[in-house]
């Protein structure tokens, strides 16, 4: 039961983009269109889902048995570049067609950082493994929800007749902003 | 480039967080008051000028190939250090950036600092460009923080000894500016305001 109200929790009541402001960058960024955001989307949760269960075991077996719980930040960025960049090789040597998919958006995920806020969040919650693993996973799920909407909306847009100032970022951050009070309407699920 | 062109260069031409939208998720967290707004501008001030100083003197020491993940060390080295130090000394602040603070590393705004100029530049000309781009962030977090704090909760410098309720205690304020969505909103229309702003001034300028 903890773990679908993890599930929940971080795909709508607190989801990612809209309520913990991480990952505002490559939202805004890759959602101009609909199949760049869904390349963006697959990337993300692959990388953050596998970064939340080699974090998790870095912290409980290297860092707190070492007592150097203070290097956190500076060991998790590195495991996370050094993470997409292995992932990248291994993708160009197994999947080419893959590779193709989402390849171009791997590096950017390096500062993403609802990937380092996922993982320092998952050590402060004192989640498990498996509920680690389940937050990384649901909150991938989120950014891509909230990507994938963006991006539909920003779609349309496009033809929309905006006034001029507003052109571009600033009318998809007012969008988001909206979007953001829809999904205030999931607090009080959990 | 002059030393105080490139000054101006960081707060007004390219204003990190409205002309090169960087560092967004920081702005739009913390910037729910005026205070939290400076500390975490300050904050970044901090690491960005100490990182520009490492990375310009390294910058022939550093191999071109491996020359991101050797910035992201740098950076990450500082932010460790401010953290402690505000864990230490100025613990409500630590408190009030939460995972803001750590988060520094993955800010963009510093990253894009060394790679595009301090790897490239010397010494000086490396901390003023730090300085400008730091100062210009500050400038917009915070007064986007107070104009949040203002709409939201009808107070000024809320958190501090010189608080001011500026419509009065009966005011009932619109709660919705300090939470997420108002942030969205506010940050959309001042980038479209300061476009608007900045085009008038360069259409001055060509007359």
């Amino acid at each position: 039961m903890k773990l679908f109200t993890i599930l929940v929790s971080t795909i709508l009541v607190n989801n990612y983009v809209f309520a913990r402001f991480l990952g505002i960058c490559p939202f805004l960024g890759v959602s101009t269109k609909m199949e760049t955001a869904t390349g963006m989307g697959f990337a993300v949760t692959f990388v953050i889902t596998l970064a939340s269960a080699i974090t998790y075991f870095i912290q409980h077996a290297i860092l707190d048995p070492l007592g150097i719980g203070y290097l956190q930040t500076l060991i998790f960025i590195l495991v996370i570049a050094s993470l997409v960049q292995f992932i990248e090789l291994f993708i160009r040597k197994t999947s080419p067609g893959l590779y193709n998919a989402m390849g171009v958006y791997l590096p950017l995920i390096t500062t993403n950082c609802v990937v380092l806020g996922v993982t320092i969040l998952n050590i402060q919650e004192k989640y498990t493994f498996i509920e680690a693993i389940t937050s990384g996973f649901g909150a991938s799920l989120g950014f891509f929800l909230a990507l994938i909407l963006l991006s539909g909306v920003r779609e349309k847009l496009e033809l929309a007749d905006v006034p001029e100032a507003l052109k571009g970022v600033p009318i998809a951050l007012i969008s988001a902003g909206l979007m953001s009070i829809a999904f205030s309407g999931f607090s009080g699920l959990v | 480039m002059k030393l105080s062109e490139i000054l101006k260069n960081g707060i007004f031409d390219e204003n990190p967080v409205l002309v090169q939208l960087v560092g967004l998720c920081s702005v739009l967290a913390v910037s729910t008051s005026f205070i939290n707004g400076l500390s975490m501008g300050l904050a970044v001030i901090f690491v960005l000028c100490c990182s520009n100083i490492v990375v310009s003197l390294l910058r022939k020491v550093i191999p071109d190939t491996i020359r991101i993940p050797a910035f992201i060390v740098v950076i990450a080295t500082f932010v460790t250090i401010l953290e402690m130090f505000l864990n230490a000394y100025l613990e409500s602040v630590y408190k009030a950036l939460g995972i803001f603070l750590p988060l520094i590393v993955v800010n963009c705004t510093i990253l894009a600092r060394a790679e595009s100029f301090a790897s490239k530049n010397k010494l000086i000309p490396s901390l003023v460009d730090g300085l400008g781009m730091g100062l210009g962030f500050t400038l917009t977090l915070s007064i986007l923080g107070a104009v949040r704090e203002l709409l939201g909760k009808g107070t000024l410098l809320s958190g501090t000894a010189a608080e001011i309720n500026v419509f009065g205690e009966g005011f009932q304020a619109a709660g919705i500016w300090v939470a997420p969505p108002g942030a969205f909103i506010l940050l959309g229309i001042f980038i479209a305001v300061f476009n608007v702003i900045m085009k008038k001034r360069k259409a001055k300028a060509a007359e």
